[in-house]
């Protein structure tokens, strides 16, 4: 283990003395949180959920890929924390699932960009992730149900510097019991 | 001749770094204008010990960026005169002798004498009993005693610095020397770590850690290893700041809806609001005085740095230009704040001098974060990107002093500097 480590480490060492350019600048434009005039980035798809699709007692739905409920991730645009009019569906398919399992519970995990502080991306994921829980409360989950949480920009799905990758990380997260 | 060198520091810096695993090195990247010339001279005696005790006097003396270290031409004993015609010819306008006896138990006893060359007057004897694996922890007592001599300010040289080094999936919460020796990890974890903050009394980390998939407060005592919980209420706790007296915490959390200021007891009981706003409200700090604690909200449409009266109160804005100005420290004499300010898409480290309001631009960097004024008040650590990767980085409150601070193969982040040492 220790001699992995330490190749690993040499490994690290060698690809840093490499010829490699250095990683292309970022694009300082703006933060996320406040810009006028902002960019605006196309969301991932999402598949367009019809709720009578599926049998909300079902709990292996969670897991299955054709279900709307195996689909735990809303977006949301640069600047903003009103969940977008194409997650309605997903969120109502959630909020039933919720009605209908009471012993249910659901972290909602919100997420921001990389760019400025860590303690006010925190902030800023935590707007997210209050947006998804009060729709998810007018969508049949209870509030002891509910908790959102913040992950800032500690966890980001996506890892690059672009406008693409930024988006993908202004994330809420929906997890159920036994995912966290 | 001057390419040479600077290629040997590299390879010397490298091969450090890989044989430690992953030390943190410092190195100069400015230095003061006026430097005081010193000079460091081996003790006698000193070679009978393990490790140099004058090389790290002098490494520490450097590193500040205010002295010029030249060469004292020879060992010097405590008790001897200093060739003064000698030293005035290298140019030397300060010398320090001293000498290293061992004793019976095998302990040391080493003296020091700081003498001014111009005036030929000697300017301080200390002395210092101390075991062989103190010898490091001495020196850095020695250049204490000297930079505050020759300053007028306490000496930062035995304080500890906290950060967390990032790898690939592991996260750890590491403790070292303020000249990046004697690194230990007081946490690793397989989830984020951010915020630490270092008691008044040096003895305990503030902290929030992921381990639990949300962010939650914790107070790690250093001495023991053992930890408590300071805040996990419903919804994300985080921002710990210890209270001047080190018996509260201001933290962050969202219990009552957005992220919104709270002071709890260190001991987690007594959770009480001290702010209200509709908007976010972060990254709370103490004043040095108790009276103020400052902090970031988006109130007024863009982030900017208020300040509330600690026994409740009034809130005002303190930061006016531009569109995003956060995280707020404020210096140990209470006068002036470092914080993050973005300049042209640049996120930059300015000091605000809190009577005029004067704002100075430290950096010339894009990704600046996290600033943590040294306890002298002299330099301000912070984190950093140099291609691609997190670095630390220190400097001088008058922006000329510069250090780079770094550990081979991975992201270092989220400095704190540890109070001075009593």
């Amino acid at each position: 283990m220790r001699a992995l480590i330490s190749l690993s480490l040499a490994a690290l060492l060698l690809a840093a003395c490499g010829s490699q350019p250095p990683a292309p600048e970022q694009d300082p434009a703006g933060v996320e949180s406040r810009k006028p005039g902002a960019v605006r980035v196309d969301t991932p798809p999402v598949t367009q959920v019809r709720p009578e699709q599926f049998d909300p007692s079902n709990i292996a739905a969670l897991k299955d890929p054709k279900s709307p409920l195996s689909k735990r991730s809303i977006y949301f645009d640069y600047d903003s924390y009103v969940v977008k009019d194409e997650f309605q569906g997903l969120l109502g398919a959630h909020g039933k699932f919720l009605a209908a399992n009471p012993k249910m519970k659901m972290l909602i995990q919100g997420n921001a960009d990389e760019r400025g502080s860590r303690e006010y991306n925190l902030a800023l994921g935590q707007k997210r992730a209050e947006a998804v829980r009060k729709a998810l409360t007018l969508l049949g989950g209870r509030e002891d149900q509910l908790e959102a949480v913040s992950l800032g920009e500690e966890k980001p799905a996506c890892s690059e510097s672009s406008e693409e990758c930024w988006a993908r990380n202004r994330r809420g997260d929906m997890l159920y019991s036994g995912e966290f | 001749m001057k390419f040479q060198r600077l290629f040997l520091a590299c390879t010397v810096g490298l091969a450090l770094a890989s044989a430690a695993r992953a030390q943190l090195t410092v190195e100069i990247t400015g230095a003061g204008a006026n430097r005081l010339p010193v000079a460091i001279a081996e003790f006698t005696g000193e070679r009978t010990v393990a490790q140099a005790l004058t090389s790290v006097v002098r490494a520490d003396l450097e590193r500040s960026g205010l002295f010029r270290l030249v060469d004292a031409g020879g060992p010097l004993a405590d008790s001897a005169t200093p060739p003064y015609a000698d030293l005035k010819a290298r140019g030397a306008d300060v010398v320090a002798g001293g000498s290293v006896a061992t004793a019976a138990d095998g302990r040391h006893e080493t003296r020091v004498r700081l003498t001014d060359v111009q005036k030929q007057a000697v300017l301080g004897t200390p002395a210092y009993l101390h075991s062989g694996a103190q010898l490091r922890a001495t020196a850095h007592r020695i250049a204490d005693f000297i930079y505050e001599k020759l300053t007028g300010e306490p000496g930062v040289f035995s304080t500890r610095i906290a950060y967390v080094v990032k790898s690939t999936g592991r996260y750890e919460l590491k403790i070292a020397d303020a000249d990046g020796a004697n690194e230990q990890a007081a946490l690793a974890s397989r989830e984020p770590i951010i915020s630490p903050a270092w008691s008044p009394d040096g003895t305990k980390l503030a902290y929030v850690s992921f381990e639990a998939k949300k962010p939650v407060v914790y107070v790690h005592d250093l001495a023991s290893g053992r930890r408590h919980v300071a805040a996990n209420f419903k919804g994300s706790n985080s921002a710990p700041a210890w209270s001047p007296d080190g018996r509260q915490l201001a933290v962050v959390l969202t219990k009552d809806g957005t992220s919104q200021l709270y002071v709890v007891n260190a001991d987690g009981s007594g959770v009480r609001r001290i702010a209200t706003s509709s908007g976010i409200d972060t990254e709370p700090r103490w004043a040095t005085d108790g009276q103020y604690i400052y902090f970031t909200s988006d109130r007024g449409g863009s982030p900017q740095i208020y300040r509330t009266a600690s026994s409740g109160g009034n809130t005002e804005r303190v930061t006016f230009e531009g569109g995003y100005n956060v995280t707020p420290r404020l210096s140990p004499d209470g006068k002036s704040m470092a914080f993050i300010t973005r300049n042209n898409g640049r996120f930059q480290l300015a000091l605000m001098d809190l009577a005029s309001k004067q704002t100075q631009i430290l950096t010339d960097s894009t990704k600046d974060e996290s600033p943590s004024f040294a306890p002298n008040g002299r330099m301000i650590l912070y984190a950093t990107e140099i291609g691609g990767r997190g670095v630390l980085a220190a400097v001088s409150s008058d922006g000329r002093v510069k250090q780079k601070l770094s550990v081979q193969a991975a992201d270092v982040r989220e400095p704190a500097w540890g109070p001075l040492v009593r």
